[in-house]
């Protein structure tokens, strides 16, 4: 075994001996100088191993913090709503007397209004994003991708209460003179109950159409990145089989991708559940359930929003509160089952 | 652990102040699997110590216990003893932290922190040491005299406020072994650290490790059996995880005691 | 499937008319999603040209600076709900990104373990609550029990809303953050807490903050939390404490009046407030665009 000369290594800090025989501190607990000098105290372990854990459970603290979060939401609304799901029984969910004043309180209307309104704005909205996502992913020319992708997420960036105020001044006087007489009378839907009434232009049919304009960008990204999730592999077998640009896109790439579509279009259904002040701007705000979509209507969270700061006894509140909890566990459903179709199809959503 | 008694004593029955790093009955696992079986071994001081096997013989994983880096790694798990310079490295108390600024590291990839400049990434082992405050003074030491022992000063010279990230890969690299040394290591540990250079930086690197064993212990882990004859003066051969051989490496190349290394050695186990 | 490369016969057999009402059938397909494309993005471009016009005759340099005005005295602003706004802003980063960016940091490190798989889960679960049940959720919490509306209690409410998007952005950003510069940093002796502030989350940054971005754009338009929270409030008011102005609260309120002046200035206040989540939305783009036009090596 053969040592180079120490005389022939570069100037250092150290003398070639001390570095030969160091002694050396792991960080145990010791004040021997080691072989820079005493000015190279070693650290005490305690004060780093301590600083990682506490790291570590601080970590762990803003973590937990989510579920707690989620937990509290849960309580305080479900105890707050307690006294009126507890007076009022299961004829809150199927009563549709609303009556402050007498203290008497069943959620109907305002649930078959969400509802209602929700199944609307996925009717409009679901062929829309699914076309432009399609063509998005498939079709696009690449210049027209990027611009594209970005209008539609602005879109979903859009604050709810503007949608609401260019419902208010454009959508509704829309809806009045043109929409809801084209689909009345034009093409005579008014025989049926459903088109049926007075055209006032807020309207369960209102609330979904600012419903779907709403969800569209939100159900399109989603499909959007689970359609470019698809393997190459799956378009171009099917090309090669003879199959036409659309066959195989019917044929191969929405088969794989039809999970994680269904997922996003829940996800949009979430949404729609959930949205509350574009919904109140122009549903009309009338606890009654008609058959015609012409009629005003409520949704349990346009109902919250408009009554929660009126509410003066404690039932009426109770009451408010135990519409929130039904549509937080209404919400809570419909996303865990979105999530769950969305992460089977292992495709990242942002929305 | 075994008691100390019936830990078996390595071959090379040097003098303790002439080891560098000794391993007793190493074993690491990767959750089930037993990555490193029983290693007794000793790294001598002031030498390059070439590992050299096939792949997934555990020559990376039994570098990485030396500066137990094995550990950070989730499900591994180490049994035995290293004794760094007469101490044990996993008994109780010893702080790995302290322990790595002692035994440098360079990986395969050049690893340069990016949000930092070249001068902080030489700095940045020593700043990451707590309670010591770095005098301006002892950092312009530190800076001037790091990338000059890694052989890179006259390529970054003027260049040292700018991203680390903006200089070639073998730069880069030197970057890495010049912010190992800037802590003054006793050993230091590269794990195929050419893996991902070009011819010309390979060499430099090479030149490097040859010029460093004269201040410091190299250990290096290489699957390139001519750069372990350039660079080293001892080479170990594992295989599936065990020991097989550790000779001088002329012996190793020439005259391996042991079957499956001469095997290894003539290419017959690709 | 019927392969149309043993097709060479003559144009006029079945197999080839089939092929060609095939061909046409894709053809309309395609534009048929084109035109759905176009569909989806005219109700922004409608929205945004009707936003300008109206908001744009109704906004001046007033409305920045002065102070609401009673029904029919001409001019008054939202100076008091624009300050209130970025106000509610500066609390919900507060309550909110300490908790996201720890929240994820953790959800970075501890990949596949349960919890973190239950904590990721209910943050989306937390991504979809209806934020009017986040607003009666606040006021039972933070506004019931001291007997007043506050600025706080807002804050608090849209801090919470941007919980889920600043964690899940945070983890992915960290993912993208390579191993091997963590084992170097830790190879190189920084503690875990150091390799992981200042290595990994320094180098994940730039997509952090544009992470934060999106979630601030997203509650600076947030109208539901606030109207039993921070309640609004038609004067000058800093304090935390009270109840406080919001442009959101300011331009529903507006937009709910029968007064053509109130209109005006719900539609310039809506004009703002979109103006502030376009440039954050923008400034977020941008953010991405420099850090992976920057490049690592």
């Amino acid at each position: 075994m053969t040592f180079p000369s120490p005389d022939s290594t570069p100037p250092r800090p150290s003398t070639p001996e001390a570095r030969a025989f160091p002694t050396i501190s792991l960080g145990l607990p010791s004040t021997a100088a080691t072989r820079q000098g005493p000015a190279r105290r070693m650290p005490s372990i305690e004060g780093s191993v301590l600083a990682d854990r506490i790291y570590r459970l601080a970590l762990l603290f803003f973590a937990l913090c989510v579920p707690a979060l989620l937990l509290l939401i849960f309580i305080e609304v479900g105890r707050a709503g307690w006294p009126a799901l507890h007076e009022f029984g299961f004829r809150f969910l199927t009563s549709s007397t609303w009556d402050p004043v007498k203290g008497d309180f069943g959620a109907a209307p305002a649930i078959v209004g969400t509802l209602l309104t929700s199944f609307i704005a996925l009717v409009i909205a679901t062929p829309l994003a699914l076309g432009a996502a399609i063509f998005l992913s498939e079709f696009s020319p690449s210049w027209l991708r990027q611009p594209v992708s970005f209008f539609i997420d602005l879109l979903a960036a859009v604050p709810s209460v503007v949608y609401g105020l260019w419902a208010v001044f454009f959508l509704l006087p829309l809806m009045r003179t043109g929409v809801m007489p084209f689909l009345r009378d034009t093409l005579h839907l008014g025989a049926t109950p459903f088109f049926s009434g007075p055209a006032y232009g807020p309207s369960v049919l209102s609330a979904g159409m600012i419903l779907a304009i709403m969800i569209l960008p939100y159900i399109a990204a989603v499909s959007r990145e689970v359609l470019l999730a698809v393997p190459r592999a799956q378009r171009e077998a099917a090309l090669a089989l003879g199959a036409t640009r659309w066959e195989a896109i019917t044929g191969a790439v929405i088969p794989y991708a039809r999970t994680g579509i269904l997922g996003g279009v829940i996800l949009g259904l979430g949404r729609a559940l959930g949205e509350t002040m574009a919904v109140t701007m122009v549903i009309g705000n009338r606890h009654e359930i008609s058959a015609s979509l012409f009629a005003p209507g409520y949704t349990m969270a346009s109902l919250i929003a408009n009554e929660f700061s009126e509410a003066t006894t404690d039932i009426h509140i109770s009451a408010l509160m135990a519409v929130g909890f039904v549509l937080f566990v209404i919400t809570l459903v419909v996303n865990g089952i979105a999530r769950w179709m969305v992460s089977r199809m292992g495709a990242e959503v942002h929305a | 652990m075994a008691a100390a008694e019936t830990v078996p004593m390595p071959d090379t029955s040097a003098p303790d102040a002439m080891v560098a790093m000794r391993c007793l009955a190493l074993n690491a696992w990767f959750g089930t699997t037993h990555a490193v079986r029983d290693v007794t071994l000793d790294f001598p001081a002031h030498e390059v110590t070439a590992i050299i096997g096939p792949s997934g013989c555990g020559k990376s994983t039994l570098l990485r216990c030396l500066n137990r880096m094995h550990e950070t790694v989730p499900l591994a798990r180490v049994e035995g003893r290293v004794l760094f310079h007469g101490q044990d490295i996993y008994a109780d108390g010893v702080d790995p932290i302290a322990l790595r600024r002692h035994v440098g590291m360079v990986f395969q990839r050049p690893t340069p922190f990016p949000t930092m400049s070249i001068r902080d990434n030489v700095a940045a082992g020593l700043r990451a040491q707590p309670g010591v405050k770095l005098s301006a003074a002892a950092q312009d030491e530190v800076v001037g005299r790091a990338p000059r022992e890694a052989a890179l000063w006259d390529e970054v010279e003027g260049r040292l406020k700018e991203s680390a990230t903006g200089i070639s890969g073998g730069q880069q690299q030197r970057l890495c072994i010049a912010r190992a040394l800037a802590t003054s290591p006793h050993v230091l540990l590269l794990d195929e650290p050419t893996a991902a250079l070009d011819p010309i930086s390979t060499q430099k690197v090479e030149e490097l490790v040859y010029e460093l064993r004269k201040v410091m212990s190299v250990i290096i882990v290489t699957h390139n059996m001519q750069q372990a004859a350039r660079v080293s003066d001892r080479t170990v051969f594992m295989l599936m995880g065990e020991m097989i051989e550790m000779a001088p490496t002329r012996k190793i190349f020439t005259t391996p005691t042991d079957p499956r290394t001469e095997s290894y050695i003539t290419g017959r186990f690709g | 499937m019927t392969s149309a490369a043993s097709d060479h016969g003559a144009f006029s057999s079945p197999r080839a008319r089939g092929l060609l009402r095939r061909r046409v059938v894709s053809v309309i397909m395609i534009v048929l999603t084109c035109v759905a494309a176009a569909l989806a993005v005219v109700p922004l471009v409608v929205i945004l040209a009707y936003l300008f016009k109206q908001g744009a005759s109704a906004l001046s340099f007033g409305f920045f600076t002065h102070m609401p005005k009673p029904v029919g005295e001409v001019g008054g602003g939202m100076a008091n709900a624009i300050l209130g706004t970025l106000i509610l802003i500066g609390l919900a980063a507060a309550f909110g990104l300490p908790i996201g960016i720890g929240a994820g940091l953790y959800l970075a490190e501890h990949r596949g373990t349960r919890l973190a798989n239950l904590v990721r889960f209910l943050a989306d679960v937390l991504n979809g609550l209806p934020s009017i049940v986040m607003g009666i959720f606040a006021w039972q919490f933070l506004v019931k029990p001291f007997g007043h509306f506050s600025a706080l209690a807002g804050g608090a409410a849209l801090g919470a809303m941007m919980i889920p998007l600043v964690s899940r952005t945070t983890e992915e950003m960290v993912r993208t953050v390579p191993q091997a510069l963590r084992e170097a940093a830790l190879a190189l002796g920084y503690p875990r807490w150091r390799t992981s502030l200042q290595i990994v989350l320094r180098t994940a940054l730039g997509g952090i903050v544009t992470g934060v971005l999106v979630a601030v754009a997203r509650v600076a338009g947030e109208t539901a939390p606030l109207l039993f929270t921070a309640f609004g409030n038609s004067f000058w008011s800093t304090n935390l404490r009270q109840p406080i102005a919001a442009l959101p609260l300011q331009i529903f309120t507006y937009a709910i009046s029968p007064y053509d002046d109130w209109h005006a200035q719900a539609w310039a206040g809506a004009l703002v407030l979109i103006g502030l989540v376009l440039v954050i939305s923008v400034t977020a783009r941008f953010v991405t665009r420099a850090r992976h036009g920057g490049g690592h090596g």
